[in-house]
């Protein structure tokens, strides 16, 4: 059997079903009398509301907050000091907070009709003052968008080094003000959700989009008031996540509530509208950033002020908390900074909330921070990969605990950056831009480099104990392998990739092997798929379930064998001992079927095994990262056309290349998007403004260059094959390093841009204000 | 988002069309594509009460020669331009305008009627076929009008259309052999509308110098004698190099045009239509 396991280019196994149309979303599902729910939604970012109106003939087909017994606030706590809470009511009482809030669910025999109730509906209010923008959100005077917190913050966080002593006498001083724009998280699959009750096991059945089933069952009982027990979390199919799927949010908590009275299976899906408007938007930050270095461009200090606009509530259960305490705390990124200050901000506004899209907020603070580099090297006359060459943490400092306490496993991030500066040919380049375009365009070039803490516990810091994964692995009496596991699958190739490992413990084809995810009543408990988590905690409790049960089978392998079991190998589908071999198929028949054929002494506990795994530190590890990429820019239309991408990437060891391949496209199509394209702007008074897929652009097949992908593979030293995690990465650097390759693009009419996206009308914009100044 | 319920009625020739259209009490709308129709019905930004399909009335698909010209059925699609479905008798232009619009699943669907009728101003047709100066052809129950292209559109979303009216189908005058164009259009992404269109074309045996300058926000700026936007002069070879940015500006503000943005894409567009033209 050619190996199947760690490192295998290895087919993913889930694509049959996909390419073959087999692939089971929520839209696809039927169920006898089921009903369609529309919402009724704020038109307004802020107001008080002063009354619902509801037709007498459609009264009963409607339900508000006051028909919503029994159920309580969203409320998704902070547990860092000074985190102010924010309730979220499934539907809407007192205050709408933003454009989309739920106020009125509607039910009827399909979506149209129930658009048709809904529209039916009055809402009546009394507008306030929106709060739009993060920074006058801070101003005294500013309306308040919870009446009970004194000013719009939900936190206040930072890293409060000391920096005056090493700024002092720095001779280099940069100062910049940098913004990324509101995104919007956006999967093919918007979310979706099918509620029912069984009548005789009284438990509700919830089918949904999710990330995390077993998190979705948590946060129903706490809203519900419902034992766990009674709630079961079916996530079949996933059309993609990002962040956007790491969510309990009302319109599931109200169709649960219907479906445990209404006798009916009822059912949401959201449109694109919704998804755009609504629900949840990412990645809006500002940064007040001053550097300090020496000739040479090594930095001596870094002074930092951080924003980030958390929208109207903190989102369950990852909080409006984590963007800001991460971004003081990974700011820093892969280099080794003497000094060091930075303060965040959650602010409140008159949004809908923003939610965590991959990468977190490194996409954000490795733009800030790699813009900021290459602020430097302008500054001081520097090619800007020699600026970050003084300053990354080197190999041979490894393992490395950086101003922050960050603890970098392993990694050679210089190399990673040569390596990317060589693929990109930075000479080649500079010689054409030298050269000049024959059409006029512009030539710029452009990098980032970044470390990714991924694979953490609950929280990054990793003080608090993390949640385990379990993994739960069965031969079966015709000797195959079930595996079951309760993180959820929103793309990665987790069936395929988790098969290798489970070959690789036992030996047994992957063919032979099902991975079934994503239902709490079938797997382990897992807090599912964020943090680029899964290969390494689900990839490791299935290790361990499988390594224990390979003992279990090489045990009864040698009792058939009649040898001793320390003379016996478990491999290539069987048990192999000095004089012979059995295979899995005649032990799992033996077990099952034949017991009289053993002997009195196996060990009962049979061939199932529930394997459970906690990366040695559980502040995770680091994965390493450099872009590099060459644009073309038509300073007359304010186009840009990315001419080459390179990505070199330290996941450590890859459990299937391919797979990691593929998420490091995909990761790069989305931080392009970041950009160039994606932004969701809002009006004064608090409206969003791309309202449909015309309105928001997300790049597309045709404005996608071939990105050139390499890899190291260092491996961790806290994993169990030394792997580490990928999922994110691919989005974290191409905000930076295309920005970079613009502003170098640029550099000679005097234009840098500090904001992404990056549009044509942004450029346009600031090449005719550098005219006006020159 | 669902549509509001609406009746649908798909007519089966243009008299069923125009007796349908006289209904009275209620908003109608005329289906062809359904590719601008299609989004805001769902968006329930058009909530009609009858929706009546003219896809399947002959005329509206027909392609006629005349001669000196070429009339094409309101119900021909972008993709049957694009593949050459329609005889090219116009040196590309139409074919290649066809084949940027929106992608592939829009243009298989979409028609030219439709998109005219609809008068986006920062669709491709109501640019291209006023460039090459194409009348439409208007039919109601009180007879068949034609109107050029750039007069049918009013301003953004309007057209000079009545109530009892449908667009039978579009006169394209034949280019002579001699005949050159450039038509430019800049979008930041591969199908998006258009952020800036311009369009120039001279055909010297037909006496013709025509210019357009689309995607401004309202109807495009046509211009029959298009010797102003290039200081008063013929067309020759470097022609692009005397584009007169004034005389642009000028037009602009005519049509009150006042995002930077688009007036300073305009003379781009139109100088990078010009290089089109005198390089062929």
């Amino acid at each position: 059997m050619a190996s199947q396991g760690i490192g295998a280019r290895l087919r993913r196994k889930e694509d049959d079903r996909f390419l073959n149309g087999r692939g089971q979303y929520i839209a696809d599902l039927r169920f006898p009398r089921m009903r369609d729910v529309a919402f009724v939604r704020s038109p307004v970012a802020h107001a008080r509301l002063t009354g619902i109106k509801i037709p007498d003939q459609v009264r009963a087909q409607v339900f508000i907050a006051s028909d919503l017994t029994g159920v309580t606030a969203i409320r998704a706590v902070s547990p860092l000091p000074g985190f102010q809470i924010s309730e979220q009511p499934p539907l809407a009482t007192g205050k709408l907070r933003h454009v989309g809030e739920l106020i009125a669910m509607c039910l009827a025999d399909t979506r149209a009709e129930a658009e048709d109730i809904a529209a039916q509906v009055t809402v009546e209010y009394e507008e306030l003052p929106a709060v739009v923008d993060m920074l006058k959100a801070q101003e005294p005077g500013a309306a308040l968008v919870h009446d009970h917190f004194k000013r719009n913050v939900f936190l206040e966080t930072g890293f409060d080094g000391p920096i005056e002593a090493a700024a002092r006498n720095a001779p280099v001083k940069v100062t910049r003000e940098l913004r990324t724009a509101r995104q919007v998280m956006s999967p093919i699959e918007c979310r979706g959700f099918i509620a029912l009750w069984d009548s005789r096991l009284e438990q509700l059945i919830l089918h949904g989009a999710t990330q995390f089933p077993h998190v979705v069952r948590t946060g129903l009982s706490q809203v519900l008031q419902l034992p766990e027990l009674q709630i079961r979390v079916i996530s079949s199919d996933v059309g993609g996540g990002f962040g956007y799927k790491a969510i309990v949010a009302g319109e599931e908590i109200c169709l649960s509530w219907l479906a445990m009275r209404c006798g009916y299976p009822v059912r949401w899906l959201e449109d694109r509208r919704e998804q755009l408007t609504a629900n949840a938007n990412c990645r809006e930050h500002h940064y007040a950033i001053t550097a300090y270095a020496d000739e040479n461009g090594k930095l001596l200090a870094f002074d930092a002020r951080a924003a980030v606009d958390s929208g109207a509530y903190s989102a369950y259960p990852f909080t409006s908390a984590i963007e800001p305490s991460q971004v003081s705390a990974i700011l820093p990124g892969p280099y080794e900074i003497p000094a060091y200050r930075c303060k965040t901000a959650a602010v409140v506004t008159n949004k809908c909330p923003q939610l965590p899209y991959r990468g977190v907020a490194r996409p954000n603070v490795c733009y800030a921070m790699e813009l900021m580099i290459d602020a430097i090297a302008r500054q001081i006359g520097k090619e800007p990969h020699e600026v970050r060459l003084a300053n990354l943490v080197r190999a041979d400092q490894m393992p490395f605990n950086n101003i922050t306490d960050k603890h970098f496993d392993s990694g050679d991030y210089p190399q990673l950056l040569r390596t990317a500066v060589e693929e990109i040919g930075l000479a080649k380049v500079r010689a054409r831009q030298m050269r000049g375009e024959s059409d006029g365009r512009l030539i710029g070039l452009g990098m980032s480099v970044f470390s990714e803490q991924t694979a953490h516990g609950t929280t990054a810091d990793g003080k608090r104990r993390a949640l385990y994964e379990q993994v739960f692995a069965r031969i079966t009496p015709d000797g195959r392998l079930d595996v079951r596991a309760g993180i959820q699958s929103i793309g990665q190739g987790l069936e395929t990739t988790l098969a290798q490992i489970a070959s690789e413990c036992i030996g047994i084809d992957t063919g032979k092997i099902q991975v079934k995810l994503g239902d709490t009543e079938l797997s382990p408990y897992s807090s599912g798929a964020w943090g680029s988590r899964g290969i390494v905690w689900a990839g490791g409790a299935t290790a361990r379930a499988c390594k224990e049960l390979a003992s279990r089978v090489a045990a009864i392998g040698a009792a058939m064998l009649q040898t001793d079991v320390k003379s016996v190998q478990v491999r290539d589908g069987g048990v192999f001992g000095p004089h012979g071999s059995v295979t899995l198929a005649d032990i799992a028949r033996a077990f099952y079927l034949a017991p009289s054929d053993l002997p009195g002494d196996i060990d009962p506990h049979g061939l199932e095994v529930t394997g459970g795994y906690a990366p040695s530190r559980l502040t995770g590890v680091h994965t390493g990262s450099a872009h590099a990429t060459v644009v073309a820019v038509d300073t007359e239309t304010g186009g840009v056309e990315i001419l080459d991408y390179v990505v070199v990437e330290d996941a450590g060891v890859l459990i299937n290349p391919m797979i990691v391949d593929g998420q490091i496209h995909g990761g790069t199509a989305q931080g392009i998007g970041a950009a160039l394209f994606e932004e969701m702007p809002f009006d004064a008074q608090g409206q969003p403004l791309a309202s449909t897929l015309a309105d928001y652009l997300l790049p597309g097949s045709a404005e996608m260059p071939d990105v050139r992908v390499f890899h190291m593979e260092t491996p961790s030293p806290y994993t169990e094959f030394g792997q580490k995690g990928v999922g994110e990465g691919g989005a974290i650097g191409p905000g930076a390093a295309v920005a970079n390759a613009v502003n170098d693009a640029l550099q000679s009419l005097g234009v840098e841009i500090c904001e992404i996206p990056i549009t044509p009308r942004r450029i346009l914009t600031a090449i005719a204000k550098a005219k006006r100044a020159a | 988002m669902k549509p509001v319920a609406f009746d649908y009625e798909r007519a089966a020739s243009l008299s069923d069309a125009a007796s349908l259209l006289a209904r009275t009490g209620g908003f109608v709308k005329l289906l062809a594509g359904g590719q601008s129709l299609g989004p805001m019905l769902n968006l329930r930004l058009a909530q009609p009460d009858l929706l009546i399909d003219i896809t399947s009335i002959p005329e509206l698909t027909a392609i006629i020669d005349g001669g000196d010209h070429l009339e094409i059925g309101a119900c021909v699609t972008h993709s049957d331009i694009e593949d050459g479905r329609v005889p090219d008798h116009f040196g590309g232009l139409l074919r290649q305008v066809a084949g940027r619009i929106a992608y592939r699943p829009v243009r298989n669907r979409g028609t030219v009627g439709g998109s005219l009728a609809h008068a986006d101003p920062a669709a491709d047709w109501i640019s291209a076929l006023s460039l090459i100066g194409a009348d439409a052809v208007l039919w109601s129950q009180r007879g068949v009008r034609t109107v050029a292209v750039e007069n049918l559109v009013v301003s953004s979303f309007t057209t000079a259309l009545a109530a009892d009216e449908l667009i039978r189908g579009v006169r394209i005058p034949k280019l002579s052999p001699a005949a050159r164009w450039g038509f430019f259009k800049f979008s930041q992404k591969a199908g998006e509308f258009a952020h800036t269109i311009g369009g120039v074309l001279h055909d010297p045996a037909r006496g013709v110098f025509r210019a357009v300058l689309g995607a401004i926000e309202t109807a495009p700026i046509v211009l029959a004698d298009a010797r102003p936007l290039f200081g008063g002069s013929a067309f020759d070879s470097g022609i692009a190099n005397r584009i007169d940015r004034e005389a642009i500006a000028r037009l602009l503000d005519g049509k009150n045009v006042t995002d930077d943005y688009i007036r300073s894409l305009a003379p781009v567009a139109l100088k990078r239509a010009a290089i089109q033209a005198s390089a062929s």
